[in-house]
This record gives C-alpha cells, sequence and structure tokens, in this order.
C-alpha cells in the first residue's frame, strides 16, 4: 500500500457566535468536530456530504486558509499548524487549491497570464524571471487553453475555461496534493465530463493526491479511490469506493446512495428509495450521541447517548470505517462494472 | 392524503374556468421565436420551437445553460422583460387561445388558475417581509375574493398539502425561518394553490440537497397525478428527468433537437447531442466508467453557427452539416430528431 | 432573464486580442490604451489642465490686475473693453475669475488627496484586519460622520477666524484641513465595505492559498477590485470640496477680500443678481465646468480600469 502524503488528525472547528450588545460568544457552529483520515500518495480521496457538513471548511483548514480550533494535519512528515513564515510559504507550494466558482475564482482585473503567474511572483525561485512567460504559457497548453490567450481577461472565458485557468494556477508550482472544492459543479453538463477527464489526466501525468470534495455521488464516484462521507461535521463512513457504493453500512450512506436520481428510466420502479425525515439539525446545536439519529430509520435509544466511534466494521465482503452503532451492509445500488471492458478497450 | 379542494380538471371546468382542453391537449407552442435585443448585439434565445402539453403528462425540457429552456418558460408565463426580449413569432396556445395576441388583462388572469410556475431559487422568489401563510393566502384574496379567515385557513391546508410538518403553528413564520426544502415546498403550494391546469417547474431542485431533492421531486409528481396537470420540468439533470419525466424535448442553442419517449431516447438517443450528454455524464451505478466528454463550447447565441447549430463539437458533422439547418423530423415511431444523420446515430 | 445574462458568460472568447499579443500587457497599460480612446476623458483632462495652469500661472490668460478696479465702470457689460464686463467695484470680471481658480483648484485638489489617503489606509485597515482595530475606525468615523461637512467647515473656520493680514496660503491651509478632517471618514467607510466585499472572494483565498503576503494581497487583489467606488466618490467629493471653499468665502469666513476667490466673487454679486445677472453668471459657470469636469475624469477612470466595461 502506498504512504500517506497527508495525516489529518482528530481536526476541530468550531466558530464562534457572537451575541447580545457586548457581542459575547453565545454558542458555537461546530462546522467540522473530530475528522480523521489519510490521503496516500496519488490517490483521490472524494469528501461527499450535503451542503452545511463541514466538508468545505475541511478543505479550507487543510489548506491553512483557516486555523483549527484543535487537531492536527501533518504534511510529509511536517506538523502543518506548527510552521511558520518561510516554513509556511514553502509548505504552501505543496498544497493547492481549485475553487468551486470560476467566476469568483479569479480576479476581474488580471490578465490570465496575471492570475497563472501569480504563484511565480510569490515563489520567484521556482521559475527564473525570463522563463515565465514560456512556464505560464506552458501551463495553459496543459490545461488545454490556448497559449496565445495569456493577454486575456477572465470574463472573456467561459465556466469551463476559467476553471482550467483556475487549474493552472493550483498546479503552477508542482504541487503534491491538490485540494478541489466542488470544482465542476458549478458547470454545464457537457463540460463537466472535459474537466473530470483533464484532472485524471492531471493526475496521471504529474503524480498528484487529490481530495475531491463535492455533494455530487456520481462525479465522485467517477473520479476517486477512496470516498468519506460526512455528515454535520463528523466523519459517517469512510473507505475504498466499492466500500462505499457497493457496500455501505452508514444508514446515512445508504441513505444518500438511494436518493440520487440514475439516468435511466428503466431503473424508476426498481429502486426503492430511503427517505429521511425532516431537514439537516443545525450543526450550531447538533444532536447528541449519534448525529443522525434524528433522521435515522434504525435509531435506538443507545444512538441518543453513545457517540458511534469511526472503526472497522464488517461490511459483508470484509471490512471498512463507519460510525454506526448498527451498521450493516446494504445493497442499494446496482453496480454496473465496466472496468474490464474499459481495460480491454485500452489494449 | 387529503382530498384537494376542487380535484380533477373535469371538476374544474364545472367550476366555472372558461378554458375548456379538448381532448386534454392544454398547451400547444408553435414556431416559436424570441431574441434579446442588446447593446452588443441580437442573441437569438429561441429560433423555432414546436411542443404540445397533454392534461396529465410530463414534459421535461432538458438543456444546459444558454439553450432556450428557460427562456420558454419565461415565454409561456409571459413574464420576459419586453424590451429587451422581443417575440417576433410564433403563438402560445392555451386550450386554443392564443397567449401572446391576448388582452393584457386577460393573460394576466391566466397566470395562477390557469398557468403557474415555480422557481428555482425559493429565498428570493418569496417575498422577506411577509409571513408565508400570508402570502399563499394573498392568492385566494387576490383571485378568488376570500376574506383573511377564509384564506389563511386554505393556506394551512396547503401548507399541509405540501408535507410541511406543524403547518398550523407556521402559517405565521417568515421565509428566513424556513429551510431550502421547505421554502421550496411553500413556492410549490403558492403555485398549486389556485388549481392551474399547467405547473411550470424551472430547475425546481437544482438549489437543494440531493435527499431533499429526492423529497420535493416527489411531491411535484404526487401533486401532478392528483390534479392531472399538464407538467413542463426545466432542467439540466439527465438523472431526474429520467426520474419523472414522460416525454422529453432536448434543446440546443434555442431549438429542440431531440424530442421522444423517455424510454426511448435513455435507451437510444437519436441525435448526437443527446448521446453525447448520456456518454458524457458520470452514473452512480458504473464503475471504471470511461466519460465521453462533448468538445468544445456551447455557441454564442450572437453568433450562433451556420447550419446546424451542434455541427462544430459534433462527431458526425459533414459539409451538409456546415450548410444546411437540419429540421425536427419524424426519425423513427415516436422518435423526432434535427439532425442529418439521426438514422445513424439512432442505429450506430 | 437569466438566459440573457449568460449569453456573454457562453461567448466562446471570441473578442480578438489585438495587436500586441506577444507584449506583457497589465491593467493599467490597458486602461491607458481604454482611455486614449474616449472623448469624454480628452475634453475633461483638457478643462482640468485649463484650470490648472489657470490657477498656477493666471499672467498667462490675462493681463489685467484683477485688484484694479475702475469705479466709475463699474457693473458694465461684456465688451471689448472687460469680455466678461466688470462688477459692482469696478473689478474685470475676466481677470478675478481667471485668478479665482487658484483657491478653487489647490482646495480642491489637496482635499481631495488628503481624504483619499487617509479614507484609503483607514478602510483598508479597517476592512481587511477587522477585529478592534475594525470598531476603533467604525466609531472615529461615526463620531466625525454625526457632524455635516460644511457645519464642521464653519464651526471651524469661526474659531479661528482670519483677519486681513493672514496670507493667503494659510487660509487655504485651514480650509483643506478642516475640509479633510471632515470629509475622510466618508471615504474610509466605503472603502471599508468595499473591501469587505472583495476579501471573501476566492481569488483572495487562492493567493492566500499560494502564500502572498497580506501587503501583496492588499496591492493587487483588494485595493483595484475595491477602488471603483472610492475613485468615483472622491472626484464628486472634490466639486463638494470647490463648492465648499466657495460657500466658506461666500459667509466671509473662508478667503476675504483683497483675496480673490470664485466664492468670493458669487458672494459679492448676489447684491445685484436680477439688475446686473452676468456678474453673478461667470464665477458660477467656471465653478460648475471645474466641478463637472473631474467628475467627468471620475467616471471615464473608473470605466478604464474595469475591464467588463470594454
Amino acid at each position: 500500500m502506498a504512504e500517506a502524503i497527508l495525516t489529518a488528525t482528530d481536526l476541530v472547528k468550531h466558530y464562534p457566535i457572537k451575541g447580545g450588545v457586548l457581542r459575547r460568544t453565545v454558542g458555537h457552529v461546530k462546522a467540522v468536530d473530530g475528522v480523521s483520515f489519510e490521503l496516500l500518495k496519488g490517490e483521490t480521496l472524494g469528501i461527499v456530504g450535503e451542503s452545511g457538513c463541514g466538508k468545505s471548511t475541511l478543505g479550507r483548514l487543510l489548506m491553512r486558509l483557516e486555523e483549527p480550533t484543535s487537531g492536527s494535519v501533518v504534511f510529509d512528515g511536517v506538523d502543518m499548524y506548527a510552521q511558520k513564515g518561510r516554513a509556511m510559504r514553502k509548505l504552501r507550494r505543496d498544497i493547492q487549491i481549485v475553487f468551486q466558482d470560476p467566476y469568483t475564482s479569479l480576479n476581474p482585473r488580471k490578465t490570465v497570464g496575471d492570475i497563472v503567474g501569480e504563484p511565480f511572483d510569490i515563489h520567484p525561485d521556482v521559475v527564473p524571471k525570463k522563463g515565465r512567460r514560456k512556464a505560464v504559457q506552458d501551463l495553459l497548453d496543459l490545461v488545454g487553453l490556448n497559449p496565445e490567450h495569456i493577454n486575456r481577461y477572465p470574463h472573456q472565458f467561459s465556466g469551463g475555461q476559467r476553471q482550467r485557468i483556475g487549474i493552472a494556477r493550483g498546479i503552477a508550482l508542482n504541487p503534491k496534493v491538490l485540494i478541489c472544492d466542488e470544482p465542476v459543479s458549478a458547470l454545464d453538463v457537457s463540460v463537466q465530463a472535459q474537466v473530470v477527464n483533464l484532472m485524471e489526466k492531471l493526475q496521471d501525468e504529474l503524480g498528484l493526491s487529490y481530495i475531491f470534495i463535492a455533494h455530487d455521488l456520481s462525479v465522485v464516484r467517477h473520479i476517486s479511490d477512496r470516498v468519506g462521507v460526512m455528515y454535520l461535521g463528523k466523519m459517517a463512513e469512510l473507505g475504498e469506493e466499492d466500500d462505499i457504493y457497493g457496500r455501505p453500512t452508514h444508514p446515512y450512506t445508504q441513505a444518500l446512495l438511494s436518493a440520487v436520481p440514475v439516468p435511466d428510466p428503466t431503473l424508476r420502479d426498481k429502486k426503492e428509495q430511503i427517505v429521511l425525515k425532516g431537514d439537516v439539525p443545525s450543526p450550531a446545536n447538533p444532536p447528541s450521541g449519534c448525529r443522525f439519529h434524528t433522521r435515522c430509520f434504525k435509531a435506538q435509544d443507545k444512538c441518543k447517548t453513545d457517540i458511534p466511534l469511526l472503526e472497522l466494521r464488517p461490511d459483508g465482503a470484509g471490512e471498512h470505517l463507519s460510525a454506526c452503532h448498527f451498521a450493516q451492509p446494504r445493497e442499494i445500488i446496482e453496480t454496473i462494472d465496466l472496468t474490464e471492458q474499459g481495460a480491454g478497450n485500452a489494449v | 392524503m387529503t382530498t384537494t379542494d376542487t380535484g380533477t380538471r373535469r371538476g374544474k371546468a364545472a367550476a366555472g374556468s372558461e378554458y375548456h382542453a379538448k381532448d386534454g391537449l392544454l398547451l400547444e407552442v408553435e414556431d416559436l421565436y424570441v431574441e434579446f435585443h442588446t447593446a452588443d448585439g441580437i442573441a437569438r434565445a429561441i429560433n423555432g420551437v414546436n411542443f404540445d402539453l397533454y392534461e396529465g403528462q410530463t414534459l421535461a425540457i432538458l438543456g444546459e445553460s444558454g439553450s432556450g429552456k428557460s427562456v420558454t418558460a419565461q415565454a409561456i408565463m409571459g413574464i420576459l422583460d419586453v424590451p429587451p426580449a422581443v417575440i417576433p413569432k410564433g403563438q402560445i396556445r392555451y386550450c386554443g387561445e392564443d397567449l401572446l395576441t391576448m388582452q393584457a388583462e386577460k393573460r394576466r388572469k391566466t397566470r395562477g388558475p390557469e398557468i403557474s410556475m415555480v422557481f428555482q431559487d425559493a429565498l428570493s422568489s418569496l417575498n422577506p417581509v411577509f409571513p408565508v401563510g400570508w402570502q399563499i393566502a394573498e392568492m385566494f384574496r387576490v383571485h378568488r375574493g376570500m376574506n383573511r379567515s377564509d384564506s389563511l385557513e386554505r393556506a394551512i391546508k396547503l401548507m399541509q398539502r405540501v408535507q410541511i410538518p406543524g403547518a398550523k403553528e407556521r402559517v405565521k413564520a417568515y421565509p428566513h425561518q424556513f429551510s431550502g426544502g421547505m421554502r421550496q415546498r411553500i413556492m410549490i403550494a403558492m403555485a398549486i394553490a389556485l388549481d392551474p391546469a399547467v405547473l411550470i417547474a424551472d430547475e425546481p431542485t437544482t438549489a437543494l440537497d440531493v435527499t431533499v431533492q429526492a423529497q420535493i421531486m416527489a411531491l411535484l409528481q404526487e401533486l401532478q397525478e392528483e390534479r392531472q396537470m399538464g407538467l413542463i420540468l426545466i432542467t439540466h439533470d439527465l438523472g431526474v428527468v429520467a426520474d419523472v419525466a414522460d416525454k422529453i424535448a432536448v434543446m440546443y442553442a434555442g431549438r429542440i433537437v431531440e424530442r421522444a419517449d423517455v424510454y426511448d431516447l435513455y435507451r437510444q438517443p437519436a441525435h448526437p447531442y443527446t448521446k453525447g450528454l448520456l456518454e458524457s455524464i458520470p452514473r452512480l451505478d458504473q464503475k471504471g466508467q470511461q466519460l465521453a466528454a462533448i468538445g468544445g463550447l456551447p455557441p454564442n447565441l450572437m453568433r450562433i453557427p451556420e447550419g446546424c447549430a451542434f455541427n462544430p463539437r459534433c462527431k458526425y458533422a459533414q459539409d451538409v452539416c456546415r450548410e444546411d439547418r437540419p429540421a425536427l423530423r419524424l426519425v423513427a415511431p415516436g422518435r423526432e430528431s434535427a439532425c442529418h444523420f439521426a438514422e445513424e446515430v439512432l442505429n450506430g | 432573464m437569466t438566459e440573457a445574462s449568460t449569453i456573454a458568460v457562453s461567448a466562446e472568447a471570441g473578442q480578438p486580442v489585438g495587436g500586441q499579443a506577444d507584449e506583457g500587457r497589465s491593467l493599467a497599460s490597458d486602461a491607458w490604451r481604454q482611455l486614449k480612446g474616449n472623448p469624454i476623458f480628452w475634453v475633461s483632462v483638457s478643462l482640468i489642465t485649463l484650470f490648472v495652469v489657470m490657477a498656477l500661472v493666471p499672467q498667462l490668460f490675462t493681463n489685467v490686475d484683477p485688484g484694479a478696479a475702475v469705479l466709475k465702470e463699474a457693473r458694465a457689460e461684456p465688451g471689448a473693453d472687460a469680455w466678461f464686463g466688470r462688477d459692482i467695484q469696478g473689478y474685470d470680471i475676466y481677470s478675478r475669475t481667471v485668478y479665482g481658480a487658484r483657491a478653487s483648484i489647490l482646495v480642491g485638489v489637496f482635499s481631495t488627496l488628503a481624504t483619499v489617503v487617509i479614507g484609503l489606509v483607514m478602510g483598508v485597515l479597517a476592512g481587511y484586519y477587522g477585529g478592534f482595530l475594525d470598531t476603533l475606525v467604525s466609531r472615529v468615523t461615526d463620531i466625525f460622520f454625526a457632524i455635516p461637512l460644511l457645519l464642521g467647515g464653519i464651526l471651524f473656520m469661526s474659531t479661528f477666524p482670519n483677519d486681513q493680514n493672514t496670507p493667503y496660503l494659510v487660509v487655504v491651509g485651514k480650509v483643506v484641513l478642516v475640509l479633510s478632517v471632515f470629509g475622510w471618514p466618508s471615504i474610509a467607510r466605503l472603502m471599508r465595505s468595499s473591501v469587505l466585499q472583495v476579501k471573501p472572494n476566492d481569488y483572495v483565498q487562492a493567493a492566500r492559498a499560494l502564500g502572498a503576503s497580506p501587503w501583496r494581497i492588499i496591492r493587487s487583489h483588494v485595493m483595484p477590485n475595491a477602488l471603483a467606488p472610492v475613485i468615483v466618490v472622491s472626484t464628486i467629493n472634490l466639486g463638494v470640496f470647490i463648492t465648499a471653499e466657495a460657500t466658506l468665502s461666500f459667509l466671509g469666513i473662508g478667503l476675504t477680500p483683497p483675496a480673490v476667490s470664485w466664492g468670493v466673487a458669487i458672494s459679492d454679486a448676489l447684491v445685484a443678481v436680477r439688475t446686473y445677472p452676468h456678474i453673478l453668471l461667470f464665477p458660477s459657470l467656471f465653478l460648475s465646468l471645474a466641478v463637472l469636469a473631474f467628475i467627468m475624469l471620475g467616471d471615464a477612470v473608473r470605466d478604464a480600469f474595469d475591464p467588463k466595461s470594454r
């Protein structure tokens, strides 16, 4: 098994809620509340969950755009949150991010050359000044844009092209890890596949590791080697792609999978859908015990008091991490395996 | 479930609507064109769209941004801003009467009791300064002349119908006190309040989480079956369409490029664009799938390519596609496609 | 209308790149290219240049001494002798209007510079760093905000009155000082809110993720995107400051005769406004033209620095 390049241990991020005239802290939004995982070299770890589950905050913590309330991230043997000044700047070269919104992620007053070249301005030792223009054009070429468009402004590009610019900026410093925060969800369907394929190509060519944060379970299945499912700031289930999609043991994962519409009308009546009660509770006041117990179809008294740990639990074929007292595998979707055919075609 | 207020279409006609759907035919859109006149030029948003909608039918209009799907909905509802929008040509007939030539006042009165719409963004569609119950009740006060307490009573009933828990207690709550899914339910309640014959849902679940999306789609379907409404579902999501639609019209650059029964279309698309879309989306139930992305970009509506608008992105494209714009034609029983090589696409 | 707004977006980067595809381009050079082709820019720049030259070397425009009164020709209509006529004291109006530009331009330009510099620094600090600094700056601006500009000017100028012997530049300096003290909070507030809008954008986060220093982020990401409203408001303010100077002089607590300024001239003209309106007309016209020129320049500059408007 490949070694871990990034290890997050018990990450917690609580945002204070200020109230009253004196702006005193009256509570905390528990956006991320004890998340641990490993990212292996060269793999894609998908993080899925609904809005408010803390997946975007997690991405920002891993980028150190936010300081955690507690917990640690070790990157390549270095404790990220202990780094300061030059050491932190150096570390930033190795972890980069691609944002969701291709419209707000590019400075509208800069040319594409400025945007993609900014990493070289900030880290001048990477590419000598003379070679920068060439380096930027090479990057544009790599992400499938016309290198001659270096002097254009972001608004002259479509959403998909802008996302490619964002990716070019992200990989400029040759990072080891790229954190992708919903990189395709703002794009048109016919353009999504282009960007997903580009990201897969770049991973192969540059040996990148991805953390792929998204709410679209189909895209995550397609691109990920392993998948983590988040609910209200905690990891509900974590395992190989096969484990999560083929043998989910957590009721939330099962409900989530059953709700995803599959583009095949013949499955209409075959699919059983697990309908969840109510809405996601507020992360400012999460339920006691298991956070999912208020909506869970399996909930018992134990779930209201005891927090289930994320630990290896049997899934029928083996075991994978799941945070449910009553973890039990259940097949939600019938998987059509195209891997062998795909390999056959390639040969 | 509780019974409806006015029952089915037949009941409604008896209740005094002046419109009668002959043989269940509610809506006919014929050769519709819409242009936007902007400072930079003319954007041709819709270029000759035809379709019919029957009682109890769910028609999905599928397309990407800029395909003209939302503009079509807005043209039917009569909520396009004119100018910049111009409708140079076409008819939109509701129960045989052309909405486009109808007197403004008469047309206004069709919005609500006859044709009604659910929008994507429920938060901005609701007025933040009035309680939700009051906003639903307003429909009854304005259109039915009911008094305050009766209309509020009806509002509560409707909120219960769209499964808002604790409707009685929450009728006085404000929009921001509801979650996204609940707000969309309120929007649906308002849209069906006057028992319309046609309901247009414009990306009703795009802003919602997947578990909530499933609930809302289920609700829409249930209401549609119960009231035998004609439902136009406008979306870009092939998954949602597969789950609920009867018929699909696929739009590209302001034209319908393919129209078929939902089962046929997913099994064997007859237009290269539809085929490309189906091959490019990742499927939840497939592992190790290769995504065959459609190259290029949707066209600029100010400079739609000559011939077939899809030709620069199409792998079937020949010279004829660059010169001659293919019309939507019958290529097999129940199958229509606007492609010169539709038979090849269909069989290969 | 959602689809209409996406039309421009789905446009396939179709605009021509222009002739200089191989040179590096910056926002400033692009803005300059845009300005060069804008007639409004040239009109306003010509007018402003004219007024500035007028303020620096009025002798270029007239060799009539503004202090030379020909009492017997007082209130003369415009003519060959005195182009704009003569005022109630018999001064040559043209000459006095030309010499009067100096006070207006000095007060306008320096008050604007001072308010923009103080306002920008305070606004950026408050908006970008937030916390205690933000609270402090916000409360201080609140206090100054409560006092209207003109009231502040009147209070200050009447507390520290001028007399006949106060040197010209000291009086102008006092006016600039008081206008700056009461004028910066509006710029600071505007800048603060503008910075708060720009800061959460992902491109600012992306720069942070790349390890950019706060100074770099402020300089190259926050400032350029937050500056537009400040440019507009400060050019409008420039007009306000010129008018404020005129008002203070009009009230007799700014510049006082024998010093000349448009405010003093307007004040003097009011006595005879019904019978000899031309005495009022010319100084007022110049005042309006100067204000207009600066506002037009502000508009043109704002548009040029927004690539989307091209």
